[in-house]
């Protein structure tokens, strides 16, 4: 029942906010996501006393003869998705209290509604309904860029954006059918038997189908061209949610349906996606550091580290997937951060190209410690959350190939490179006219830096909760093959 | 026999009331046939009623025919308030179009119902002839005029190929019924020459009138030339009743084909959905790409009619209804749009919408998304439903094709979506009346709830 007040809080919201009308529509927006979160602790906290009534999970027929039901389980990993969404939600609508929407009912209902429908792809059990919540998450999105981006090309942004997820989108129908073929039901345990029960070959064949629609959404090379620019042109918030949740179901999805299902199609004939992913890393990294514009650059660090999330957990054993799912979280908290740290330089100086900037540290220190954290955590310092994450994934990897796991490590490297020359260019050195007159942070843009500063140090010393919550449904997975 | 008596007196008293002078009734009367037509169909079903036994029984109002019945009153009801106004300016022939339209209503219903390919072949004139006169009906506009030209030269053509097929097929037969039908092919080994060629000249008249490749070169002349509402009724009840007449003679009657028909409907869908999305592309004018959208949708539906072993009539009501909505939704948005920018249906004329009216805006924006099939709305469970059809038969490459054209269908509607999305300068608004405001605003909720309500189409038996 839980899992359905998590769907339903955001849905019911979204509703609100809409008719509300403008006035209240952001603190509303920030009341559920607050609602959300305090759902989410609860149900972390009967997970982990072992609640055996039934809270955590849901299953109504839908359509029975096709094999369709309602049904929601929040188990460790689900529940680490619903803890990412769920923080950063509230965490997302406040960093955007600083800007001002138009028409902000629309706005705030459109993001209440993706909320609804990414927790719904987190937490279900049947794959119909994963594909449907997924698929839908694109409309909210989709409306946020073009409505509220000042982008110039947006049209053309956005178009492409839709249709390149969409057109991925519809390889994981054909696949998901044509598991459904042999199963006639789309709960997960009976798509992963019928998965299991398909030949090499075929699983190889619907493991493409799979790759192909979440390789557009994590994005992997050379799947990832619509990235940039939808990035670039969506409005802050709107990036935080693509770059902090959405794209996370599609690796999500990697551990939830795809390594389950077909065990022996990734052994046998999966290796080209672990080099695409390898090839992502490196091709990422490199297109980073040459960037002069700042959110490009971060636009391109999340395909570099992505790469390496894509690679670590098609590797399939415990420790690539449980870096996966600590990657997944950590990832998401740096990403709002690091679009944060944008939105604070473009609210001030109106542009975000790098050569113009520098000596901001003079000028405003605190900015540039917190931010520097933040920078921390995307290098995967130890002691931050972004280490954890990658050290399990590329440990995971080694025991897949050594080669690799060196092509995928360059992505620590690569990224101290181009994140710190970043840093230094932006932060260091003296002020110049641009940079002189750098506005203080606000109270509410410490309080979000300061939150999001926080979890990166407390996950990065602290992440057993995290790991033990995730860990009994990741051995689960694992067992079922 | 309630339902094929109401619909046939309701287009005579539309008349009469003309002639009495008591226009202001018209939409009343009409609405309120319509419902009643609704609810008879809804107290006979399980009843498999058959009207006038004494007469030789042809037609047949089983669960499957009331079904089409209420699907088309349902459109049919939604057309008549959402279009009434389009009819103000010109209204010397107001009547003839409600009068011509409800004659073509009853064809529909007789071509859902018929047990006898007599019936069927009447079915199809009684809908086809107040057609070609509708299409035709925006007389001082020459595109019109081509358009019930074009429509009425090969529409009958296609009957009389029809027709020759029919003559064909009872030659080898003996028989008109398609009960007499089903038990003499199932006693046979196989089809004789001849019945294959009947089949398939009765397949080629379908194929005219449902427009499908390679039989479609029509369509988008006819659809882009006729008043925006007359195509609207075309695209919806039209085909939805061709469909209707296809599935009871190809699943039901002449059921087992032989495998070459297989091959011959695949190869149709296939042709049809790559012309007519490719195509769709391409075009500047909005009606002429809802005309093209329209012969897609067309393709999907025909793969109801081949499968035909795992097919089921309500999948393809479901299908119909829900493209019936969202394109009459569709044509609806365009008709009001155009006509105030003085018939301009490019692109262009869509710009702003979203701030000029946003009700339509959104209305239109919902129906062209549940036509490409983005869960959750309708229109994906509609294609979902063809596709594990056809999947399940094993043709994987049309079920390839189907998807890739549906990634295409996707550009071309959010073409228009972005326009509306797109703000010009000193844009008015554009008023509709509430009673258009609050269909359009039902119909987008049916999107929406006819996915989640899709459950229910189980607990229908056909």
């Amino acid at each position: 029942m839980l899992t359905l007040l998590l769907i339903a809080i955001p849905l019911f919201m979204s509703g609100a906010i809409f008719l509300m009308g403008a006035r209240m529509a952001r603190q509303l927006a920030l009341l559920a996501g607050i609602a959300e979160l305090l759902v989410t602790l609860t149900a972390m906290y009967l997970q982990h006393t072992g609640d055996t009534s039934g809270l955590l999970t849901f299953d109504r027929q839908w359509i029975g003869p096709l094999g369709i039901s309602y049904a929601f389980k929040l188990d460790g990993i689900s529940l680490v998705m619903a803890l990412l969404t769920s923080l950063l939600t509230p965490i997302i609508v406040y960093a955007s209290f600083n800007r001002t929407y138009k028409n902000p009912h629309v706005f705030y209902g459109l993001l209440m509604l993706m909320v609804a429908s990414m927790i719904g792809a987190f937490t279900t059990t049947d794959g119909f309904m994963f594909y449907v919540f997924y698929e839908f998450a694109l409309i909210p999105i989709y409306f946020m860029i073009l409505i509220w981006s000042n982008a110039e090309n947006k049209a053309k942004t956005t178009l492409k954006f839709f249709l390149y997820t969409l057109f991925g989108s519809l390889f994981m129908l054909v696949s998901l059918l044509y598991v459904y073929q042999h199963s006639h039901s789309f709960a997960f345990e009976d798509l992963y038997a019928a998965g299991q029960a398909l030949s090499g070959s075929e699983q190889g064949w619907v493991f493409a189908g799979f790759f192909i629609a979440f390789a557009v959404k994590i994005p992997v090379f050379p799947f990832h061209t619509w990235q940039p620019s939808t990035y670039d042109a969506a409005p802050t918030a709107g990036t935080m949610l693509l770059a902090g949740i959405m794209l996370k179901m599609a690796s999500y999805g990697l551990i939830r349906i795809v390594l389950p299902m077909l065990p022996d199609g990734i052994a046998e004939y999966g290796s080209w996606a672990l080099v695409l992913s390898a090839i992502s890393v490196l091709y990422a990294s490199g297109m980073a550091i040459v960037q002069k514009r700042y959110k490009l650059l971060i636009a391109y660090s999340s395909i570099a580290h992505l790469g390496v999330l894509s690679a670590g957990i098609l590797s399939g054993n415990a420790q690539g997937i449980q870096g996966g799912v600590m990657e997944m979280l950590s990832h998401g908290i740096l990403a709002v951060g690091l679009f944060f740290v944008y939105d604070i330089l473009e609210s001030r100086m109106h542009h975000d190209d790098m050569s113009r900037m520098g000596g901001i540290r003079e000028v405003n220190p605190k900015f540039a410690f917190l931010f520097f954290v933040v920078v921390m955590g995307s290098v995967a310092l130890p002691l931050t959350s972004g280490f954890v994450g990658e050290f399990l994934l590329l440990l995971g990897l080694y025991q897949y190939s050594a080669i690799l796991t060196g092509v995928a490590g360059l992505t620590v490297v690569l990224g101290a490179v181009y994140m710190l020359r970043a840093f230094q260019i932006m932060m260091l050195g003296s002020a110049n006219m641009h940079t002189q007159n750098f506005a203080p942070l606000t109270k509410h843009e410490t309080t979000v830096l300061a939150i999001i500063v926080a979890l990166v140090i407390v996950l990065g010393i602290y992440p057993d909760p995290i790991l033990s919550l995730s860990n009994p449904t990741v051995e689960t997975l694992l067992g079922t093959h | 026999m309630k339902e094929i008596l109401i619909i046939s007196l309701l287009g005579i008293l539309v008349l009469a009331i003309d002639l009495l002078k008591l226009r202001k009734l018209e939409l009343p009367v009409i609405i309120g046939g319509l419902l009643s037509l609704v609810a008879c169909s809804v107290m006979d079903w399980d009843k498999n009623e058959i009207p006038f036994a004494q007469y030789g029984g042809m037609l047949q109002f089983d669960n499957f025919a009331l079904g089409f019945t209420i699907v088309f009153s349902v459109i049919a009801i939604g057309w008549y308030l959402i279009t009434f106004d389009s009819y103000s300016g010109h209204a010397s022939n107001r009547t003839d179009i409600y009068a011509l339209s409800i004659f073509s209503l009853c064809g529909a219903v007789v071509m859902a119902s018929y047990t006898n390919l007599v019936m069927l072949f009447l079915g199809i004139e009684i809908l086809s002839i107040p057609l070609y006169v509708l299409a035709a009906s925006d007389r001082k506009n020459l595109l019109s005029n081509e358009a019930g030209f074009k429509y009425f030269i090969l529409g009958s053509l296609a009957s009389a190929v029809l027709l020759f097929g029919i003559a064909l097929l009872y030659g080898s037969l003996g028989t008109f019924d398609l009960n007499a039908i089903h038990e003499k092919i199932a006693a046979m080994p196989q089809y004789s020459a001849m019945m294959i060629i009947g089949t398939a000249m009765i397949l080629v008249g379908f194929a005219f009138k449902i427009s499908v490749a390679p039989f479609h070169m029509w369509a988008p002349d006819v659809y882009q030339g006729a008043p925006t509402v007359i195509t609207a009724f075309m695209a919806t009840i039209v085909k939805g009743a061709a469909f209707a007449g296809m599935y009871k003679l190809f699943v039901v009657a002449l059921h087992p084909l032989p495998d070459a028909f297989a091959k011959a409907f695949a190869i149709m869908i296939g042709l049809t959905l790559i012309i007519s999305n490719v195509t769709a592309v391409v075009q500047t004018s909005s009606k002429r790409l809802l005309a093209y959208s329209s012969l897609s949708h067309a393709g999907f539906m025909l793969g109801f009619i081949m499968m035909s072993e795992n097919a089921s009539a309500k999948y393809l009501m479901f299908y119909v209804l829900s493209y019936g909505i969202a394109s009459l939704c569709a044509f609806a948005v365009l008709q009001h749009v155009s006509s105030i920018q003085n018939g301009d249906d490019s692109m262009t004329a869509f710009k702003g919408l979203v701030k000029r009216n946003p009700v339509m805006a959104g209305a239109m924006t919902v129906s062209l998304l549940s036509m490409a099939g983005i869960p959750p709305l309708s229109g994906f469970l509609a294609k979902y439903y063809v596709i594990t059809n056809v999947m399940s038969g094993g043709h994987m490459t049309l079920v390839i094709v189907m998807i890739l054209t549906s990634a295409i269908s996707a550009y071309y509607y959010l073409k228009v979506i972005i326009a509306m999305f797109t703000p010009i300068e000193n844009a008015g608004r554009i008023v509709v009346g509430n009673l258009q405001k609050s269909i359009y605003l039902i119909f987008t909720l049916l999107l929406v709830v006819m996915f989640f309500a899709a459950s229910l189409l189980e607990l229908i038996e056909m």
